[in-house]
């Protein structure tokens, strides 16, 4: 995301990114970004608490008028809970995982990189094809097929 | 606030630890986006308070209806209207827990906060459409190349003020 971020900001467009990695973000070293310290999957919030998803947003979006260095990060004060515990399981290094094998000790959502459309559901996928029916389709913009 | 300060710790390393998991798990080295040199810097043109806002989202997200994403290099995107009903959004991917954003797509889709902030004054308006992307994509030939063109003309035509990342 960070080459599209500076690619963006280059063609002439102010952007803001997100960002609960830190050391990723800053390795891209986009034109601004918001640092949210919050576990993978969660850049924008909390699932089923708008008024704090809100409040993130909020001074999120208030980055883009107090950034003035280019390349500067805000920190934002939330904490995803009272401790910092999560980070304990979070890709483990590889020397622990495999000591730990049999009774898997650390979170892994890795899973094989399928080549073909991924649904959440089998419903979609009816629907995908059901929309491709049709002479023209209105949904396959950005689709390279 | 928390109390226990000594339970708090530094924020998550993640580039050493995902190259790590990735090569075990037989993906190949990840190139990380190393920038040499400062980004580009285009000062906001008015305030955000009369912005139009833009935004682009990782993460897998697509609409019922739509195609969903491949896990293998896929430079594809999607428009996804502003105005969506979010419960028609779904989330597919091979690197984080989907579990949070299939209960509330808001957390890497935060599409409904932002409605709140037009409301609120804070930002003017939302572009028609977003765009949602996978990421973890190892090529970066493919993204300069193939995704990055596409991705600036969408946000020029869309004469935006301002564009809002969200990778996941």
């Amino acid at each position: 995301m960070g080459l599209i971020a500076r690619a963006i900001e280059e063609a002439g467009v102010p952007t803001l990114s997100m960002s609960s990695a830190r050391d990723i973000t800053r390795s891209a070293w986009p034109a601004r970004s918001v640092y949210l310290d919050y576990p993978l999957g969660h850049t924008a919030g909390q699932p089923n608490k708008p008024e704090l998803n809100e409040a993130i947003m909020r001074d999120t979006l208030a980055a883009f008028e107090s950034l003035s260095e280019p390349g500067s990060m805000a920190h934002l004060p939330y904490r995803w809970a009272d401790t910092d515990d999560w980070k304990d399981k979070v890709f483990a290094p590889m020397e622990s995982k495999k000591a730990s094998d049999d009774s898997p000790e650390y979170d892994d959502d890795r899973v094989a990189r399928y080549d073909t459309p991924q649904y959440q559901t089998d419903d979609d996928q009816t629907a995908a094809e059901h929309s491709h029916d049709g002479e023209e389709c209105l949904v396959c913009v950005g689709i390279d097929y | 606030m928390p109390t226990n300060y000594q339970r708090l710790q530094p924020p998550v390393d993640y580039i050493p630890r995902i190259t790590a998991q990735y090569s075990g798990l037989g993906y190949g080295e990840y190139q990380w986006l190393q920038s040499e040199d400062a980004p580009a810097w285009t000062p906001l043109s008015k305030p955000l308070s009369e912005s139009k806002l833009g935004f682009i989202c990782t993460g897998g997200i697509y609409s019922a209806g739509q195609t969903a994403f491949h896990f293998k290099d896929d430079t594809s995107y999607r428009a996804i209207p502003t105005d969506v009903n979010v419960e028609d959004l779904r989330a597919t991917h091979f690197a984080y827990d989907l579990t949070d954003a299939r209960k509330d797509i808001n957390v890497v889709f935060p599409v409904e906060q932002l409605r709140t902030m037009v409301d609120e004054g804070v930002i003017d308006s939302l572009a028609p459409d977003a765009y949602t992307l996978m990421g973890g994509i190892y090529s970066t030939r493919r993204v300069v190349e193939e995704l990055i063109p596409a991705l600036v003309d969408r946000v020029l035509a869309d004469e935006v003020d301002v564009v809002l990342l969200v990778p996941v």
